[in-house]
């Protein structure tokens, strides 16, 4: 079936590009939020919190910005699919219910690492010379975290009701959970009840792995981040294989 | 003629709701079966079932000797399927689903090309799908269930929503699909679509099928009043009628005459005209139609 995933793939992909707002706001909304914040930093004279926001800080809002971006765009095209009747009718062919839903996850990974990609080159032109970060390891970083996420995005287009709610559902589930993630405040520094929160959701160990390898430090020191991810990823899809609905 | 589908005892509850309370029945290789009935009767859920989309509670189905619900995918590449309010993404455009439906075929699949040609959709192959209009997307969808060159083709509700232009020109796709060998089911609500279209129909009311037959026969069955109407010059040629075989009433109105009967009415009725040389100068038969048969079987209008 790898022939109907490639073509699935490749025809979502294309029906993606033609939406209007489509890629423009998945892919450019992030990357133009770390400019302007990026300049609004560097303009002043910089204080050196604001310049490590500026190095770490906001780099790693921007992807995490894109990944959740993708998971609501995810959301949004499964659960309007699924009103439309248009996952019934894709069922009913040879296809698997899981290349269907494949060729999806791909369509988001690669929409992922064009983001990413536009974030370095825009990074390049309006920060230089700052931080080398390793960016060929902070694309697999983001590669897994956001692989990991979607997988919340799943279970996410189960339990909303309709196409319409797609979109908010997914925004005041997914919002909170990077405001407790350790992005603006240590997990550490949090209140007790807020911190379980944090450590029960994929984000805050993307957010770690991702802070971590953006300033260099050995995917060794991230084992546990890794893991997390790859844990939350199996328990969500295998959550989401006994609650997804079809039609 | 070989059974290609057999159903037997086949029943399906949503929750506490019986969609389906028993169904049972066979369709023959190369016919056209309808499968007939109102809104909520249970159609859509038995068609289903047999299309391995849903696994029905209780019951027995075979499909081209295959387990519909075990053999989904074997299934698949077997049949082809029009789903009832289906849509596809809004943006993809007509060649593209042809193309990717192909695809999943392999060798199998038709020539897509081709396919557009046959059902009028060439000029539109670039168009997006949510341009289409609603004929349109019917035609796109019957060459979709088409692609794989399938054994048996499953029609859910096909033309609702369409006008009656429409409906006559997908009318005769479907008689075509027939001349090509296939075997046929589908389900409407349009009596009028059952008839002119199937070799056989099962009606189907609050989840039971409550008779099978062709048309014809439903209505013998069912509905054996006949009634003709005509004008003559004479008035007194009424009496004439009241010998003729199946005639039950003859009503008389200035020169009109409502003759009422059953079985061979009107054959009798032409036969006693052209025996007594009657003249006519008007000639009507009121004959019942499946419309009437459900009327009648159920106690209510399907439209109702």
């Amino acid at each position: 079936m790898l022939r109907g995933l490639l073509k699935l793939t490749w025809i979502e992909t294309k029906i993606f590009m033609r939406e209007p707002l489509g890629a423009i706001g998945t892919i450019g909304v992030p990357v133009l939020v770390f400019v302007v914040v990026g300049r609004a930093i560097t303009a002043k004279a910089p204080t050196p919190s604001l310049s490590n926001f500026a190095h770490v800080g906001l780099p790693v809002m921007a992807t995490i910005l894109i990944v959740i971006s993708t998971v609501l765009s995810l959301v949004t095209i499964i659960s309007i699919y699924r009103e439309g009747g248009i996952l019934k009718r894709l069922r009913a062919t040879p296809l698997r219910p899981q290349t269907i839903l494949s060729a999806h996850v791909i369509v988001k990974l690669m929409l992922t690492l064009v983001s990413l990609l536009l974030m370095f080159l825009a990074g390049k032109r309006y920060f230089p010379p700052g931080v080398h970060p390793p960016i060929i390891s902070f694309t697999f970083a983001v590669a897994i975290s956001t692989w990991s996420i979607l997988s919340t995005g799943f279970v996410i287009a189960s339990i909303v009701p309709t196409a319409r709610f797609a979109q908010p559902i997914g925004a005041v589930l997914l919002y909170p959970m990077v405001g407790v993630s350790g992005l603006f405040v240590p997990v550490a520094s949090l209140p007790p009840l807020l911190r379980v929160v944090a450590h029960a959701s994929p984000m805050t160990y993307a957010v770690s792995l991702l802070q971590g390898i953006w300033i260099g430090e050995p995917w060794s020191a991230h084992v546990g981040d890794v893991g997390a991810l790859v844990g939350f990823f199996l328990l969500f899809t295998a959550i989401s294989a006994r609650i997804f609905r079809w039609e | 003629m070989r059974p290609v589908i057999q159903i037997s005892g086949v029943r399906k509850s949503y929750g506490s709701t019986v969609a389906v309370a028993e169904a049972s029945f066979e369709v023959n290789e190369g016919e056209i079966f309808g499968l007939i009935g109102p809104n909520g009767a249970g159609k859509t859920t038995t068609m289903e079932c047999i299309e391995g989309l849903r696994k029905p509670d209780a019951g027995t189905i075979t499909v081209l000797g295959l387990d519909p619900f075990r053999n989904v995918y074997e299934l698949q590449t077997r049949i082809g399927v029009q789903l009832q309010q289906a849509q596809l993404q809004k943006r993809i455009k007509v060649w593209e689903a042809v193309d990717l439906w192909a695809s999943l075929y392999g060798k199998k699949a038709a020539d897509g090309e081709r396919l557009l040609e046959q059902l009028g959709l060439t000029d539109k192959r670039n168009a997006w799908f949510m341009n289409l209009s609603g004929g349109q997307k019917q035609r796109l969808f019957i060459a979709l269930a088409l692609i794989n060159d399938p054994e048996v083709v499953f029609l859910d509700e096909l033309t609702t929503g369409l006008d009656p232009q429409a409906r006559h020109a997908i009318w005769g796709l479907v008689r075509g699909i027939r001349e090509r060998g296939k075997t046929v089911f589908l389900t409407t609500h349009l009596m009028e679509e059952a008839e002119r279209l199937c070799d056989r129909v099962a009606i189907m009311e609050h989840g039971r099928i409550i008779d099978i037959d062709t048309p014809e026969s439903l209505v013998l069955r069912h509905c054996p009043e006949r009634a003709v109407v005509i004008e003559v010059s004479d008035p007194g040629s009424a009496e004439h009628f009241n010998a003729v075989p199946g005639v039950e009433s003859v009503e008389r109105n200035g020169n009109k005459l409502t003759i009422r009967g059953r079985g061979e009415l009107v054959t009798e009725v032409i036969h006693c005209l052209s025996e007594k040389r009657l003249r006519v100068t008007d000639f009507r038969a009121i004959l019942p139609n499946l419309e009437d048969v459900f009327l009648k079987l159920t106690g209510r209008s399907i439209r109702e």
